[in-house]
This record gives structure tokens, sequence and C-alpha cells, in this order.
């Protein structure tokens, strides 16, 4: 079964364990700076949003690449940049419409979330639950649940 | 890695920025951060330095486990001799600007002397320079973050500032980064004013743990002791829910709530500024205050709090700059600005709290001292006219002008500025200033929890709780419990908490981890992160060499026995209610043994066995 990453900004806290998981798994420093998955603070909301690749299933990186760098994990459905074939031409970072693909400097490539090939080390530390790693199809399921809970249709007693 | 095992030598006077080799030797004995920055501060500066002078140095550093997986590891220290109190000063900070400046490659700062004209420290990764300031020179915490993030077009950069009231010598000035978390004790803020320099701006790309001594037991041992404050009530539960602010009602139906500058243990109104009371919906527009739980770097508790004054309010009904969510409340504030004063109207402290941000000073002392000077106001010391308003006891307005006054530095919020000792002294009653060294007491009533008494006394920075956090033990029962109420027995405990806390102090992490962890919890982590052998009884050995580091300082800087000690009220006036109604604090009864225990002569000097014993 597919699965996905799934994002709940209302459980972040803004630690960047996430990042740190993220980049000591790729490139084995803490180093939050070469993280795949940012979370972005809105100071003024109180919000903490962390943010990353969603995969996407037509992905316009992966079709926007010239030298077909960028190519689906079987197993995990995620798109995977080979840094062996990518020229670092930065198409892709203009192709995809949510900039979670990025140019690294040090090594002239592009990276992107690749699903850790299948154990996201960011869900993994994450201390709140606000990152998960479920079934794809279930994504939307407890949004639903939270809706479907407020949803009342029941007359109420003395009203 | 666990150090970058280099520094930055930054000399003001000159503008020469050079780079250091860190003395690893001195690692091994007083590892990082606290223990580290004070040994290279008393090894380079006199004790009799005037804190305000180019000759005082101001250092920022870091810990081995800043910057790292470990829960809590984002922590920064600023070690300087403190403009407040003329002691030792440590002041630790959470937030991202630790973790960055690690990122960047440098363990730590060391500022001397004095710039010519405003400046500010710029950092990214090796390129360092001095830039003119003048542009941010009179402006806000706020502002000055805003500014350089703009005109260095990285909105990543990690900044540390002083507002408009480290500039004007506020005597309890702090150094806040990342909006809102601050080293916020003892002036350190201040004499960075003094420095004339404005701001540390870091940007780190390097990143750090590439050279753990052994990566595979680090992840282990983080991720063991990640488990052990998750699974913890106050780590786990307590904290990330209320905050600090957890306490405010328990400490109060202790009897150890200080209110209306220690003449009450107890305040009627401490359910209205609680943490519970945080989350309450308000009627004005149906929104709890508390917007959301944060946390600092690497941080698992998430105890900060993020709250929205409520537009209404007659504190900021015309200033929408105030409507966004802000930084605060935490315990501590919520007390020196309200119990502390006798006000009890939430949505006030919150606006007095972010000025204290914005501008830099610290709410406990700045709070305290409003609570001295209401009590003048009280005896028909201060008047209204002195004053600028009326005064008294519980008086939100008297608050948050006075809040204003102090962050503009006009009219008497320049005296309020002095901090309570100077300014209580000022008007003929010096026994007033409720605290310790100059430095204004926090928020527990040592008559209602003896231990804090002497850990109070005897706190190397002045009057503190985070250096021999006792409240542990005696409310909480962490890790034994005892009886807050009697004096036996407490020596030793105060001891046991200097020593310990002064270990995490030098490790990197949060002092708010002791709740769950205690040293056994930490050793495996230091011992996987940094070379050497770190054992349990090193590490205990090294938290005491610490302490009597800092003390050795203090009294080359005159301080004696007699600073050792509480005002006059604590010994004196009975708690009038709760648990501890009829009790004083027994402090001259716990001083001596605490000496004995120590190894100290009955003078509180450490005796040459104790040094030599330390390798002092």
């Amino acid at each position: 079964m597919q699965k996905s990453l799934h994002i709940d900004p209302n459980k972040c806290t803004g630690c960047l364990q996430c990042e740190m998981a993220c980049s000591y798994e790729n490139h084995g420093v803490f180093n939050i700076s070469k993280s795949r998955i940012k979370v972005f603070n809105f100071e003024h909301a109180g919000r903490k949003v962390p943010y990353t690749c969603t995969q996407c299933a037509e992905a316009w990186c992966m079709t926007a690449c010239p030298v077909d760098a960028i190519r689906i994990d079987g197993k995990t459905g995620a798109k995977v940049v080979h840094e062996d074939v990518c020229v670092g031409c930065k198409v892709c970072t203009i192709a995809c419409p949510f900039g979670t693909v990025n140019y690294v400097v040090a090594t002239g490539k592009v990276q992107k979330c690749d699903l850790c090939g299948g154990e996201p080390a960011c869900a993994d530390a994450c201390p709140t639950g606000a990152i998960t790693y479920v079934a794809a199809d279930w994504t939307g399921l407890d949004k639903m649940r939270a809706w479907a809970g407020k949803t009342d249709t029941q007359p109420r007693a003395g009203a | 890695m666990a150090w970058n095992k280099k520094f930055l030598r930054v000399n003001l006077s000159t503008g020469s920025c050079k780079t250091e080799a860190l003395n690893m030797e001195w690692a091994q004995e007083y590892l990082g951060q606290r223990g580290l920055a004070t040994k290279y501060f008393v090894e380079e500066v006199d004790p009799k330095v005037d804190p305000l002078s180019p000759d005082n140095k101001l250092i920022m550093t870091t810990g081995p486990l800043t910057g790292t997986v470990a829960s809590t590891g984002g922590r920064y220290s600023v070690v300087t001799k403190g403009a407040l109190t003329g002691a030792i000063a440590c002041s630790n900070s959470g937030g991202y600007f630790g973790a960055e400046l690690k990122f960047a490659g440098w363990d730590m700062i060391i500022f001397e002397g004095k710039a010519a004209k405003p400046v500010y420290l710029s950092i990214e990764d090796d390129k360092v320079e001095l830039r003119d300031a003048a542009h941010l020179w009179g402006k806000t915490v706020f502002q000055t973050e805003e500014i350089i993030k703009k005109s260095h077009q990285d909105p990543q950069m990690r900044i540390c500032s002083i507002g408009r009231a480290g500039e004007s010598g506020v005597k309890f000035a702090c150094i806040v980064n990342d909006l809102h978390r601050a080293a916020g004790r003892s002036g350190v803020g201040t004499v960075m004013g003094a420095k004339n320099l404005k701001a540390v701006a870091v940007r780190g790309t390097k990143g750090s743990g590439g050279a753990i001594k052994d990566p595979k037991a680090f992840m282990a041992a983080t991720k063991a002791a990640k488990k052990v404050l998750a699974d913890n009530a106050v780590t786990g539960q307590g904290l990330p829910t209320y905050g600090t602010q957890v306490l405010m009602n328990v400490i109060n139906e202790m009897g150890a709530l200080p209110t209306r500058n220690h003449r009450d243990v107890q305040f009627e109104d401490a359910r209205k500024i609680s943490g519970e009371a945080m989350h309450e919906k308000r009627p004005t527009d149906g929104k709890s205050h508390l917007v959301t739980n944060a946390a600092c770097f690497g941080c698992t508790i998430a105890c900060g709090r993020i709250s929205r004054i409520d537009e209404t309010h007659f504190s900021v009904v015309n200033k929408p700059e105030y409507w966004g969510a802000s930084g605060g409340l935490e315990y501590e504030a919520a007390w020196a600005l309200g119990s502390a004063n006798g006000v009890g109207d939430l949505e006030a402290l919150q606006y007095a709290n972010v000025l204290c941000n914005e501008d830099g000073f610290d709410p406990i002392s700045f709070g305290a001292t409003v609570a001295a000077a209401m009590e003048l106001y009280d005896l028909g010391i201060l008047t209204k006219e002195q004053i600028g308003l009326e005064a008294p006891f519980g008086s939100a307005q008297a608050l948050i002008t006075l809040a204003e006054m102090t962050a503009k530095g006009e009219g008497f919020g320049k005296e309020l500025g002095l901090g309570s000792a100077r300014l209580c002294a000022k008007y003929g009653r010096p026994e007033l200033s409720m605290g310790v060294k100059s430095q204004e007491f926090p928020a527990y009533d040592s008559r209602g929890i003896q231990g804090m008494g002497l850990a109070y006394a005897t706190s190397n920075r002045g009057a503190c709780h985070l250096r021999g956090y006792t409240v542990a033990s005696e409310v909480l029962g962490i890790p034994v419990k005892t009886d807050p109420l009697v004096t036996e027995g407490k020596a030793d405990l105060v001891k046991a908490f200097q020593d310990a806390t002064s270990v995490f102090d030098s490790a990197g992490v949060c002092v708010f981890t002791t709740f769950a962890w205690t040293l056994a919890d930490l050793q495996p982590q230091l011992d996987a992160a940094c070379e050497g052998n770190w054992t349990m009884e090193k590490l205990a050995l090294l938290g005491e060499r610490v302490w009597n580091m800092e003390r050795v300082f203090n009294n080359a800087a005159g301080f004696t026995a007699k600073d050792d000690d509480l005002p006059p009220r604590l010994k004196n006036e009975p708690a009038k209610t709760g648990p501890a109604k009829g009790l004083v604090n027994g402090v001259d009864k716990m001083r001596p043994e605490y000496y004995k225990v120590r190894g100290w002569s009955p003078e509180g000097v450490p005796t040459k066995e104790t040094l030599d014993r330390l390798g002092l």
C-alpha cells in the first residue's frame, strides 16, 4: 500500500527535530540548512508549519527535468533525484508549484524529499505527531472525522 | 560535533575579529557553556572590574549538546560581570540563536573593549564582520531583527540584540533572541549596551554532528532520554499544556506566592492570571488568551507560550501593532508583573510582558522593582507627582504606564531602571528591596519554601530560582519529597541542586529537563557525544568545580558572607496566611551548615583543601 507524509501544523511546536533528522539521515550531520523538510514560523499568527514535497502523482519536477534525473521509486511512490544524472539546471525548481525541490550550492545538484526509502526520519523524530507517515488514501480522514463531529442535525432539547 | 573546537574573539575597541582554538584541556574540566565560558572569564577579567567599563568582557557561549538532536539542545548562555549585581553573571536562553552559532562553526564569542560607535556583529559561517549599527540604535528588538534580516536578504538569520533598555542603561536589561527568548537576568544586556554592541546576527550552514564521538550511541541515548521526558507527568503533560504557568495556582496554595512586594504570601487573584486562565475563552471575543505552545530549538517539551492580547483591552485598544500573537506569559513574568504588584489583569500583564521582550528588559526584576515602588508609594515616600501617576498596589494602569516609561527611558522609568536595590536605597528604605546581591527574587516566597531562602542567599548571580531549584523537591517531590516548611537537610539539598544545575547549564540543554532527568539521564548523552570518558563522578565533580569557581570570583570581587543573606522582611515578618502561616525563613540557621557542607570557612571562603580537591 502506498503511504505518504501527513502534516498537521496544529501539532507543530517548532522544535526542528524533523529538520535535524532529515539532514542526519541524508547528510550525516545535524544541519537544518540541508534539510528537505522546513518548518515555517508565522510569528504574528502563532503558527508553525512543516512543509515538504507531497510527491505529486503527476510530478511537474519530473516531467520538466531534461535529463530524466527525477524518477519514481517503485516501492514508495516517491519522486527521487538521481544525483549522478542531475546536471543542476534548476528547471525542476521552476516547474514545482510548491518550491519543495531545492538547489544545493555545495553539490551543484537539486534535492527533494525521497521519503527515506519508506521510513521517513522526520516522522520518526517528530515528538508531537505533527508529521506522520500514513496510508496515502487515509490522509484526509481525520479532517473529515473532525468536521463530521461538528455536524449536528439532532434537535436540541428545549429548542 | 560536540565542540567545534574554535571560538571568536572580537575586540570592539580595535574592530578585530580573531579565530582562536578552544582550550580542550579546559573543556575536559569545564565541559562548555556556563562552565567553560566562566573559566575563560575568570582567567581573563579582573574581579574588581566595573561591569560597564570596556575592561569587562561579555561571552556568548554554547554547550557541547547545543545544535544536536539531544532534546532541548539549543541553549546558549551569556557570561559577564553583571551590571545589576556586580557578581558573576550567566544568563541562559533558548530559541534558535545558540544552535545557529554552533552551525556556523563557533563554540563561543568573547567580546572585549568598547566600540566607538554602535555596531553589530554579522556571522555567516566563516565570514565575520563588525558592521555599523547607527541605523539600528534606538530601535526595538523586534525592529532590529526585521531590519537586519531584510538588509542581509536572509530571513533565516538568527539574531540576538538589545532593545532601548540596554542602550539607555537600564540595570536589568536583557539580550533577546528570536523575538521572545532572553538571556534575561543580572543586566547582561546592560553590559552589551555599554559596549555599543547592538546585535549579533548569525547564519550557519555547516551544521554539527560530524564529529560526535559515537553517533550510533548518541542517537540511542538521545532517543531514550526523549522518552523519559515524554513519559514524565511534568515534562510530558504539565509543561506542554500549561507551560511554567502550571505553577501559579500550586504555589499560591502552598502559601509561597510573593504578593505586594512580599507583604503577603498568597494572591487573591492568582487564578485569574494562571495557566488555566490562559486557556479559558474570553467573553469579549470568545477566544482564549493562549494561542499555542511553542518549543525552542530541539526541545521535545515545548513549554513556551504564545498568546494574543484581547484587542478591546484598554492597554492596546489603539495599538494594532500589539494585536498579533507574541511570547508569554511564562510563570515568572506572570508572577512578577502580576502577583508581586497585586495586579490580577491577565491582558495587562501580557502587554507589559511584550514590552519587556520588545525593548529587552527582565520582567522579573522590572516587576519586582515596580512592587518596591508601589510600596514606597503606599508608605507616602514616593508621590503621584514623582511617579507621574497614582501607583497603588493592584493598579494595572500604573503597571503598563511604568513599563512604557521604562522601555522608552522616560520619566520615572529612569528610576525604575535602577532596579529595586538602588531605587529603595535612593529613597532611604533599602530594606524594602526584595532580593539578594541587588538582584530581585523570583516567584517563590522562601517563608513557604525554606530551601529556596538558602538557594537565593547563596546563588552566585544574586537571587535566582535557576541556580538551585529546590522547589522541585520541596513542592513537586523531584527526585524525593522534602518538607518545604523545615530547614533541616536543606543545606545538602541546595548544594546538590546547585552542583547538578551547573552541569546541565554547561552541557547545552535546558534546566527544565531536570523535572524528569537526573544526571544519570544526561551522562550517556554527553559520553556518547564528547571526547573523553564522561562518568557520573566526573560530571558531579565538574558541577561542584564550576560552582566554586564562580564563588571564588565573587569573593575576589568583594562579596562576603554578609551578602549571602535575605532582606529583613523574610527573616522577621512571618507569613500571614496559608500553610507557612507564622513562619519566617531560617536562612541564618541554614547558612553555617551550608558552608560546612561546601567545604568553606565560616566566612564563606572555600578552603584550600576544597580548592585542591576540585582542581581549582
